[in-house]
C-alpha cells in the first residue's frame, strides 16, 4: 500500500525553480499494476525514484505499508529500499566485472545474508526467468533481454513487495521488450506491485491502472482491466 | 555486510583493472622500499659508528686544555691558560674514580730502524694506555709506570709498523730512533685496525715526557681518563673540573665524557636516518597522490554502479567502506611488497658490499606497512566520501 499526499518536488536549475512535482496525490494498493506515463520532463521518472526512495520530497508525506518512510533517517531508507523495493532501470544498470549470478547477489550481500542462502536463492531467481545456464556469464556475453532479465532477477531476489521500472523495454527491441514485460506482469500475478514508467503507450495501456503525467501533475488516472484480462489470454 | 564478502567485492574491482592497480600499488611500492632501504643504510651507518666509537669503553673522559664549546681548532697554544702538564696528570690519576689517566701528545716523526725509515705517527703516551682504550700487548710489554718526567727511552711498537721495520724479525730489544734520539723496543701492541680512518697500528708510543721534548711542545694534547666503574659522570666532571681549577686557578680546560660524545654522535646520526628516512617519505607522498588519482578516477568511471548500490539499499556508510577498503588494499599490497623490495635489495647490497653496514630494524619494517595502510586510508578518504555523498538519482543517471 503506498500513500502519496500533497507530494512537492522542487528542484533549483540555475536561478530557476522547477516544480518536478506539483501536489501529487496518490494511493497504489498492493499488487496493483500501475503504468505512469508522460512526455520527458513531466515528473514521471521524479515520482518513481520518490516511490524508490532515491529522493525526498521538497513537502508532502509518503506512507509504505503504513509506515512514514519520508522521516527515516538514510540508513532507514537503505534498509527499505533493499526489503521492500525492487529496482528495474532502462539502463540495466549491471556491474560490468560481476557474473550474473553475481549481480543477482549484490542486494543479498548487502544485507549481510550467509552465502548458502543466498546460493539457494540467486539459483532460484536465476532460474525463474531461464538463465540457470547464464549464471556464470558477464553482462557483455549476454544479450540485452538476458540482461534486463538478470536485472529483473536481482530486483526480486530480496522478494520486494513494490517492484519499480523505470522504462525497462526502452533499451530492448520489440521481441525482447515483450518478454520482459511479460515477465514484469507474471511477477505482478504473483502478488508484486508492479509500477512501471514507460513513454511507450502500448506497454502503458498494458497495465491495470494508467497514470498520465504533464508539468509535475497528474492529468488522468484511468482505470483498464478488461484490456489486460484480454491479454493476458493471449500471451 | 559481512567481511569475506567485503574483501571479495573489493578485490574483484582491483582485479577488473589489474595494470591499474599494479601501478597504483607499485608507487606505494617503491615509496615504501625507499623508506626501508635508507633507513636500513642509515641505521646501519648508526650501529657502524657507534660501536667503532664505543670500542674503546664507555667511561672515558678526556680533558682539553683551553676552555671552548665546541670543538675544532685546539687553542691551548693561545691566550692566558696555563698548559696542561704532566703533572696535572699526575694529580688526576690520585683521583679516588680514576682507574686508568694518559698523558696524551700526538704527532709525526720518522722512525728509523737499521737502514729502514718511516714517517708515522708518534703517541707520547702513559703506562696505563692499554687499560684505558682496552689495548693489548701482542709480545714484550707496554711503557712501564717511569718517573713521568724522567722515563727511559722505551718504545711500543703497532702491529704494521714493527711489520714495516723488522718484518720477521724480532723486534723486542732492538734500537730505533725517532727524531733524532734513540729508542729501545720493548713490545708490539696486537693488531687494532682502522678506527674512523686511524690507523692504529702504524704508530709508535713512547714516553709522554720524551715526546713532549721530541715536539718541543709544552702542553698536553689531551689527559684521558677511564674512571671506575659504578662512578656517575657527573662525580667524575666536578672532580676533574675542581682539581684542576685548584691547580689552575681558573676554569681554563675543556671536559668531555665519552658519554656526551656519544649523545651528541647518536643525536646526529638519528637526524642523518630521519633525513634519509624523509627523502624516501617524499616518494611515498608521490605513491599517495597516485591513490587519490586513480581512487577519484574509478569514482567517476564507477558512479552508475554507486547509484545503482544505493538503490539495491546500500547504506552511505557501505559504499565509504567499499571505496576506502579498495585504497586501504592497494596501498597495503604495495607495502607489503616494498618491503620485500626494501629488504631484498638492502641485502643485495649488504652481499654486494659488505663493507657498507645495512641494518633493518624490525620496529621500522613494521611502522613502514603502518605508514603504507594510513596512505591508502588517508589518501582513499576524501575519493571514497565522495563517493558516499552522491546523489543516487544523479549516480544512476550519469553516463
Amino acid at each position: 500500500m503506498i500513500e502519496l499526499t500533497e507530494i512537492h518536488r522542487d528542484f533549483q536549475v540555475g536561478d530557476q525553480q522547477v516544480h518536478a512535482l506539483d501536489d501529487v496525490n496518490l494511493t497504489i494498493a498492493s499488487g496493483d499494476y500501475v503504468s505512469i506515463m508522460g512526455p520527458s520532463g513531466s515528473g514521471k521518472s521524479t515520482l518513481l525514484n520518490l516511490l524508490g526512495l532515491l529522493d525526498r520530497p521538497t513537502s508532502g508525506s509518503y506512507y509504505l505499508n503504513g509506515q512514514d518512510v519520508t522521516s527515516l533517517t538514510d540508513i532507514e531508507q537503505a534498509q527499505v529500499r533493499n526489503r521492500e523495493i525492487g529496482f528495474v532501470f532502462q539502463m540495466f544498470h549491471l556491474v560490468p566485472r560481476l557474473t550474473a549470478a553475481e549481480n543477482v547477489e549484490l542486494p543479498l550481500i548487502l544485507a549481510g545474508m550467509p552465502p548458502d542462502q543466498r546460493r539457494v536463492k540467486v539459483g532460484n531467481a536465476l532460474g525463474d526467468l531461464g538463465l540457470a545456464d547464464r549464471s556464470h556469464h558477464k553482462p557483455d556475453q549476454l544479450s540485452g533481454g538476458q540482461r534486463q532479465r538478470v536485472a529483473i532477477a536481482r530486483a526480486t531476489v530480496t522478494e520486494p513487495n513494490v517492484l519499480l521500472a523505470d522504462e525497462p523495454t526502452g533499451n530492448l527491441d520489440h521481441k525482447s521488450g515483450m518478454d520482459v514485460v511479460h515477465i514484469l506482469e507474471q511477477l505482478n500475478q504473483r502478488g508484486i506491485t508492479l509500477i512501471m514508467v514507460t513513454h511507450d503507450p502500448e506497454m502503458g495501456q498494458r497495465a491495470r491502472r494508467q497514470l498520465r503525467m504533464i508539468d509535475g501533475r497528474m492529468q488522468s488516472d484511468h482505470q483498464n482491466k478488461s484490456r489486460i484480462e484480454q491479454d493476458d489470454g493471449s500471451a | 555486510m559481512r567481511t569475506r564478502d567485503f574483501l571479495s567485492l573489493t578485490g574483484t574491482s582491483l582485479i577488473a583493472h589489474r595494470l591499474r592497480s599494479f601501478l597504483t600499488a607499485l608507487g606505494i611500492a617503491v615509496g615504501i622500499a625507499a623508506v626501508v632501504l635508507l633507513t636500513s643504510i642509515g641505521e646501519g651507518l648508526h650501529q657502524f659508528v657507534l660501536s667503532e666509537f664505543t670500542q674503546f669503553g664507555t667511561r672515558l673522559v678526556s680533558i682539553n686544555p683551553g676552555k671552548t664549546t665546541t670543538s675544532g681548532a685546539n687553542v691551548g697554544g693561545f691566550g692566558t691558560e696555563r698548559p696542561l702538564s704532566i703533572e696535572d696528570s699526575e694529580a688526576l690519576k690520585r683521583l679516588p674514580f680514576a682507574q686508568a689517566v694518559v698523558p696524551l701528545v700526538q704527532g709525526n716523526a720518522e722512525v728509523e730502524a737499521d737502514n729502514r725509515r718511516r714517517r708515522t705517527t708518534i703517541y707520547g703516551a702513559g703506562s696505563q694506555w692499554p687499560e684505558a682504550y682496552s689495548m693489548r700487548v701482542k709480545s714484550g710489554r707496554f711503557l712501564p709506570d717511569d718517573d713521568p718526567v724522567a722515563p727511559r727511552a722505551y718504545a711500543v711498537l703497532g702491529s704494521k709498523l714493527r711489520q714495516e721495520l723488522f718484518g720477521e724479525r724480532n723486534p723486542l730489544g732492538q734500537r730505533i730512533t725517532i727524531g733524532g734520539s734513540r729508542y729501545r723496543v720493548i713490545g708490539v701492541m696486537e693488531s687494532k685496525g682502522n678506527v674512523l680512518g686511524f690507523d692504529l697500528d702504524d704508530t709508535v708510543y713512547i714516553p709522554t715526557a720524551r715526546a713532549l721534548s721530541l715536539f718541543n711542545k709544552d702542553t698536553l694534547f689531551q689527559i684521558d681518563m677511564l674512571y671506575k666503574e659504578g662512578t656517575s659522570v657527573d662525580t667524575v666532571v666536578d672532580g676533574v673540573s675542581k682539581l684542576l681549577e685548584d691547580r689552575h686557578g681558573k676554569d681554563d680546560f675543556t671536559i668531555t665524557t665519552q658519554q656526551q660524545m656519544l649523545d651528541v654522535l647518536g643525536q646526529v646520526l638519528d637526524v642523518l636516518t630521519f633525513a634519509v628516512a624523509a627523502i624516501g617519505g617524499i616518494s611515498l607522498l608521490v605513491g599517495a597522490i597516485g591513490i587519490v588519482t586513480i581512487m577519484t578516477i574509478a569514482i567517476k568511471e564507477r558512479t552508475n554502479e554507486i547509484g545503482l548500490l544505493r538503490a539495491l539499499g546500500a547504506k552511505q556508510s557501505q559504499v565509504l567502506s567499499l571505496f576506502l577498503g579498495e585504497a586501504i588494499v592497494l596501498a597495503a599490497i604495495g607495502g607489503l611488497s616494498g618491503l620485500a623490495l626494501g629488504i631484498g635489495i638492502a641485502q643485495l647490497l649488504h652481499l654486494a658490499l659488505p663493507a657498507l653496514p645495512v641494518h633493518t630494524p624490525m620496529l621500522y619494517v613494521v611502522l613502514a606497512e603502518v605508514i603504507a595502510v594510513m596512505i591508502g586510508l588517508l589518501a582513499g578518504v576524501l575519493p571514497a566520501r565522495r563517493a558516499a555523498l552522491l546523489d543516487p538519482v544523479d549516480a544512476l543517471r550519469s553516463e
